[in-house]
């Protein structure tokens, strides 16, 4: 090694050495130097702009001059419980993501069993491969397939006439929705399912059947109290996506098929009151927040 | 549990449906790139390709494609940034709220995505900022942080520490330590981040409504062509287009994370 090479790489001294030595000494000042760059920006930024969110939902917007009005009211909040519309908007929203939870969960708990615990090691590889296709397929992309194929000269009425069987009008509607939400967060569901199954001791099963249970008693009164917390893990994601979205009923629901999201969306757009967006805003969260406590106590959160 | 052969045989029967449920539509909006007619209904007249040129050429689609791809590429510079900052910071140090961080840091993809964007909205509208490239860039990289944070965490938790204190006691200082010890270790873990990071980027629609004003990133025009009901043809050979320009980082990543398997949950977290 040059004489030059051991002066440069000579430790501990200089600026940067004594900085170094520093920062290694006090734990403390180097965990304060990396927060806050993602720290700033996180205060600064987002929790900022959900406070702001909010306070600006008790505002109100004036509707001669058509600017924010910074006086406390709860008027937006009043409009939302007193106006059937807006009603019958939010219990649509919560009903469908119900539905679309159901749905996911008998479509996933069978299909996670099997490839669980009846699956050879390469055919779990491949069926892993095929839930995750479609997580990685642009979400926009997946609702368009669908809009596709549930339009009135789609593949769905192509095959239905073929067999002789019609057609069916379901394009643009409230099941169209519950469908297409039901197949976008399908993999959400499996995945924690799946491990949940996996994890379950063999044992516990050999024990449930040595005491004289048949397969379909210790499915249910073995197997499937411990897969809960799985399930109730998938059920976050595939309620709380469907929650927040407007994509899915924009593209594939039907006139009278709004979402809170669509009534957010316009409102922030077109109707420019973004106060009252706010306070409708706010439904989904609310809701999420009670979601996410129950899911805590049965257990879900270990099983995310 | 002994199950019969008819539940077992029904059981494989029902998962070979929900494959094919889960695998049809997207081999399905594939071929629809090759419909050669203007009109999208099946069954398909024949294939061709006929499309992708007026598509290659459409100026519209070319500008939005343009801002997606920097807004991508600014956003996942970003959450490399922070995020890794932030895994470390987490990873090296026990403090008081260090499980709020990591809470806080996922909020921006747990939380409904109306909620962030609507968040957003009012923000810039409060201090009065208007729409631009940095506002879709600050959207997009507050729900990449966490991406990238995921997998530096995960690697960091499985890398012995003793491999810093020894570069330590052989009198390196601590960016020497980081040049040559740490980072060779994440490298791929950053990767795999930055690349999910990107994919999840170009591909968000929810919150870049709220956050672009009238500009349209590629998803943006995708979504406004299809509402409309315009340029169908050319939004399927876009389609095609994205669905390999989201595949492609996202397996790349899957392959470079295989030993802490973080890539599948945040993988198609998006919205």
């Amino acid at each position: 090694m040059s004489a030059e090479a051991t002066v440069r790489r000579a430790p501990r001294g200089g600026l940067r050495g004594r900085a170094s030595a520093v920062l290694f000494r006090r734990a403390w000042l180097r965990a304060v130097l990396l927060l806050s760059a993602p720290g700033a920006w996180f205060v600064l930024i987002y929790l900022a702009a959900l406070a702001i969110l909010f306070v600006s939902a008790f505002w109100r917007v004036d509707g001669f001059t058509g600017k924010l009005v910074h006086a406390w009211n709860v008027d937006n909040f009043r409009q939302l419980v007193e106006n059937p519309t807006y009603r019958t908007i939010a219990l649509r929203t919560i009903g469908i993501a119900a539905a679309v939870t159901v749905t996911d969960a008998l479509l996933a708990i069978p299909f996670a069993y099997f490839a669980a615990r009846l699956a050879s090691r390469r055919l779990q590889a491949v069926l892993f491969v095929i839930v995750l296709v479609p997580l990685w397929t642009s979400y926009l992309v997946r609702v368009y397939a669908w809009r596709l194929i549930l339009a009135k000269d789609g593949i769905v009425n192509w095959a239905l006439h073929g067999i002789g069987l019609g057609s069916v009008d379901v394009a643009y509607s409230n099941w169209a929705m519950w469908i297409v939400f039901s197949y976008i967060w399908l993999p959400f569901m499996i995945l924690p399912v799946w491990v949940a199954f996996e994890r379950v001791p063999a044992s516990f099963l050999e024990a449930s059947a040595d005491l004289g249970a048949r397969a379909r008693t210790t499915f249910r009164r073995v197997l499937l109290p411990l897969v809960l917390p799985g399930v109730v893990a998938g059920s976050i994601f595939t309620f709380s996506l469907t929650l927040g979205d407007f994509i899915t009923p924009t593209l594939v629901g039907g006139a009278g098929s709004d979402f809170i999201g669509n009534v957010v969306y316009r409102n922030v757009g077109i109707a420019s009151n973004v106060p009252f967006a706010a306070a409708f805003a706010t439904i989904p969260l609310l809701v999420m927040a009670v979601y996410l406590a129950i899911a805590r106590r049965l257990g879900a959160f270990e099983a995310l | 549990m002994s199950d019969t052969r008819a539940s077992r045989a029904a059981l494989a029967v029902w998962a070979t449906l929900i494959a094919l449920f889960l695998l049809a539509p997207i081999l399905l909006i594939v071929l629809y790139a090759f419909n050669p007619s203007n009109v999208q209904s099946w069954p398909l007249h024949g294939l061709s390709t006929k499309w992708f040129s007026s598509t290659w050429h459409n100026q519209e689609m070319r500008q939005a494609f343009g801002l997606s791809v920097r807004a991508a590429l600014i956003s996942t510079g970003i959450a490399l940034l922070l995020g890794s900052m932030a895994a470390f910071a987490v990873h090296r140090f026990r403090f008081f709220g260090r499980e709020a961080i990591s809470f806080v840091l996922v909020l921006p993809l747990a939380l409904p995505g109306i909620i962030t964007g609507m968040a957003l909205n009012s923000f810039f509208a409060f201090g009065g900022v208007s729409f631009s490239l940095t506002t879709i860039v600050i959207g997009h990289a507050t729900f990449c942080i966490v991406t990238v944070y995921n997998n530096v965490i995960a690697r960091l938790r499985r890398t012995q520490t003793s491999l810093v204190e020894a570069s330590m006691d052989l009198g390196a200082d601590g960016w020497q330590t980081f040049r040559h010890v740490t980072l060779p270790v994440i490298a791929t873990a950053l990767v795999a981040g930055g690349l999910l990071a990107f994919a999840l980027s170009f591909d968000e629609v929810i919150v870049t409504t709220f956050t672009a004003g009238a500009q349209n990133t590629l998803p943006l025009w995708i979504f406004g062509s299809i509402r409309l009901g315009q340029n169908l043809p050319q939004v399927n050979v876009v389609v095609l287009f994205v669905i390999a320009l989201t595949f492609v980082p996202v397996v790349l990543a899957q392959r470079l994370t295989r030993d802490t398997g973080v890539v599948r949950m945040t993988a198609g977290r998006r919205r």
